[in-house]
């Protein structure tokens, strides 16, 4: 599908969800509640197929923590970028979706490290690179006096 | 070897010979051949951390071949090896395992820093809460090698250099005399 196909299709059968042509790929932003049947109908639909997770990143704004996931169809060659926004920093938990694309268990894994997202559902939800009690380093209002110079 | 002369090593690294009045010649003669021994089969413990390590592959390789100085092989594990090229950048977790590899490593032991991110932590991540600031917060380092990452002639340079500081080395006489 073309991006506009893709934009026409997802806007019918996903009234809640905001669509937004990015500068290459189609961009929608789905409502943290809706993101685990989201992901599982872009993976299932024959039509779509989006059964290559490339990516799961997480951002950190000022009020909120994004995670976006880079999707792409290996059969249709078609692109989506699927962005989910956390309630507030403090509470900041969706859904896994690591039952629908297995890639992302590790994914997942790392956003937590870094950025301390919890994904509910999780069937392995440890730190992955750093110990127990560090920080999340990649928030911005990490502090480490020691190691880091302030400027 | 009995008082022997300086032809018979055919070097002219005899730094001691001529400094002290009798009594030490045979010493210093052993410790000649001693270090002429260890600074030409200088061996690097296979250790490389980030890019400049694909550099220091190149080094080993045909082109730039490491084995002219002595620096035959590399060694898979730190019993056999007679040194550590720290290529690319020290982190918090690895540090520990560094100190170790280097504590593995039987005496006389040497440490060359390759690029920037083992001088001083690098180029771009200096300021991070994961990068050791240089490696030589950890273990001691013989050879800073600036760069990033160095030429493999820099590289080069940095084995003539630590060859000229081992030649230099007393292994015998300081207890002796004064
Ligand atoms: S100094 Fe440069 S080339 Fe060497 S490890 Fe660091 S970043 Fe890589």
């Amino acid at each position: 599908m073309t991006n506009e196909q893709l934009s026409a299709y997802l806007s019918a059968r996903f009234p809640d969800v905001e669509i937004k042509q990015g500068v290459q790929y189609l961009e929608i932003t789905v409502p943290a509640v809706n993101l685990h049947d989201v992901a599982r109908h872009l993976k299932d639909t024959a039509e779509l197929a989006f059964d290559y997770l490339v990516c799961l990143s997480g951002v950190d704004y000022p009020e909120y923590i994004s995670v976006v996931y880079h999707l792409e169809s290996t059969k249709h060659s078609h692109f989506l970028v699927m962005k989910v926004k956390t309630k507030d920093r403090q509470d900041s938990s969706i859904d896994t979706v690591c039952d629908v694309w297995p890639t992302a268990e590790f994914h997942e894994r790392e956003v937590y490290d870094l950025l301390g997202v919890k994904f509910n559902n999780h069937p392995d939800l440890r730190r992955l690179f750093l110990d127990e009690n560090w920080g999340f380093p990649l928030r911005k209002d990490y502090v480490d006096e020691v190691h880091i110079v302030a400027r | 070897m009995g008082i022997s002369t300086k032809k018979e090593f055919e070097t002219n690294d005899f730094p001691i010979l001529d400094q002290y009045e009798g009594g030490s010649i045979i010493l210093t003669q052993l410790d000649a051949l001693v270090n002429w021994a260890r600074a030409n089969s200088v061996w690097p413990l296979t250790f490389g951390t980030r890019c400049c390590a694909i550099e220091f592959m190149a080094v080993g390789a045909s082109r730039h071949d490491m084995a002219r100085f002595g620096y035959e092989v590399a060694r898979a594990t730190p019993r056999q090896a007679d040194m550590i090229i720290i290529s690319g950048s020290i982190n918090y977790k690895m540090a520990p395992v560094l100190k170790r590899l280097y504590d593995q490593i039987a005496d006389p032991k040497y440490v060359i820093a390759m690029g920037a991110c083992a001088v001083s932590g690098g180029p771009f991540f200096y300021n991070s809460y994961s990068i050791v600031k240089g490696a030589d917060h950890v273990i001691p380092v013989d050879i800073y090698v600036p760069g990033c990452p160095p030429r493999p002639e820099a590289l080069l340079f940095a084995f003539l250099q630590l060859q000229k500081k081992i030649k230099r080395e007393k292994n015998f006489k300081k207890n002796l005399v004064k």
